[in-house]
């Protein structure tokens, strides 16, 4: 049967917890594209014979490796699109620099992809409250108040502890 | 779960799936009995048990008994079934439907599916007589069940809770997980953690992985 690998590929996804972004499987979608060709190959023969040689009885079976070649797609742009809602979550929860282990699960495209974000929201936020602009990943939490302890002002914090390298600690 | 991913949701209770899921991806994936009505010529040799000897040009013959998975049954379906036609597994027959209608709780649903009401619900594409019967079945299943789901969901708190979902089918774990996430900010803010930054789930979740795959 068709498209066991393109399900391999979604099923590799959603078995990955927490959003957490697998390694791109370069081969995986080189494996479906190569089926994809087979496929629309085998139908533009059969549509030949179809439609000079009279054989109106292939139609089911030209039926049948379209709605492959369909299957076949879908789960491929639905693994890529997946993939982007990831990365996407990257740049919110991460920030703009990431861990070189993350970048290595990454496609050069997808790498690209996340640089324009990074841009885009950068822009954004530029645009927003005057002369500085303001970071709109700062406070995901509504803050009681501007200071943390009386340590560090929260500002400074906010990025470290989300990243892990501070701890906020309650009194 | 990690707070910026927003995963595409399934879309397969209402009348289409979303065509971006992969839960709606996975669950086209399940497979249904059907028949064909016309010989489908050169595909013998994806079907072993036809094999080789199905004919001069390989062909499917006309009538054979299959199961296909319901992205292809809905593919090749039309309503004068001149491809094929469908029949409706057993857990959506009115045998079942009694059973589901006796006592609906009991029943794993899990084992069943696991996308039990998805499923079902575009199975109605297929234009049975018993569309009413199933839908009504799905429906009333649903509500049976639902009460239990949301209590256990809502007073098990940092507990095992394997057991809970064990026969819950993929929409009811769905809606399990949702309420122990509302449990869980709920005890979260009544302990005065809510403004409390933490180190978001994505960022300790890779730190406890080893990368390995680096070694590569």
């Amino acid at each position: 049967m068709f498209c066991e690998k393109a399900m391999e590929l979604v099923r590799e996804l959603h078995r990955a917890p927490e959003g957490q972004l697998p390694a791109f499987n370069e081969d995986g979608i080189r494996q479906v594209l190569e089926e994809m060709k087979a496929l629309y190959e085998q139908n533009q023969s059969d549509v030949n014979d179809a439609k000079s040689g009279g054989r109106g009885d292939l139609i089911p079976t030209i039926k049948f490796r379209h709605c492959s070649l369909l299957r076949n797609r879908r789960c491929t742009v639905a693994y890529l699109y997946d993939r982007l809602l990831r990365i996407r979550a990257l740049r919110w929860e991460y920030g703009s620099v990431l861990p070189s282990a993350l970048r290595f699960h990454m496609s050069a495209e997808e790498m690209e992809w996340f640089n324009q974000y990074k841009k885009s929201l950068a822009t954004y936020m530029r645009s927003l409250g005057g002369a500085e602009g303001l970071d709109i990943t700062q406070d995901m939490k509504p803050p009681k108040s501007l200071y943390i302890e009386h340590f560090l002002p929260r500002w400074k914090c906010e990025q470290l502890i989300r990243q892990g390298v501070l701890e906020h600690v309650l009194s | 779960m990690s707070e910026a991913y927003f995963r595409v949701e399934s879309g397969a209770l209402g009348p289409e799936e979303n065509f971006l899921s992969l839960d709606d991806i996975l669950m086209s994936h399940e497979k249904l009995p059907v028949r064909t009505e016309t010989p489908m010529p050169r595909l013998s040799t994806f079907f072993p048990e036809w094999g080789a000897g199905a004919g001069p040009d390989h062909a499917l013959p006309q009538g054979s008994k299959l199961e296909f998975p319901l992205w292809l049954a809905k593919g090749l379906f039309d309503n004068k079934r001149r491809i094929l036609s469908v029949e409706l597994p057993k857990i959506y027959q009115e045998g079942w439907r009694t059973v589901f209608s006796a006592d609906a709780n009991v029943v794993n649903l899990h084992k069943m599916g696991p996308h039990f009401y998805g499923f079902g619900s575009q199975l109605l594409h297929f234009d049975s007589p018993e569309n009413a019967d199933i839908s009504q079945s799905l429906l009333q299943t649903f509500i049976g069940r639902f009460r239990r789901i949301m209590d256990s969901s809502q007073n098990t708190y940092n507990e095992d809770i394997s057991a809970l979902v064990a026969r819950l089918d993929e929409m009811e774990r769905g809606l399990f997980q949702t309420g122990q996430k509302g449990l869980n900010n709920f005890q979260c803010w009544e302990k005065g953690q809510a403004s409390q930054i933490t180190p978001s789930n994505l960022v300790q979740n890779y730190k406890k992985r080893k990368f390995t795959d680096m070694e590569d």
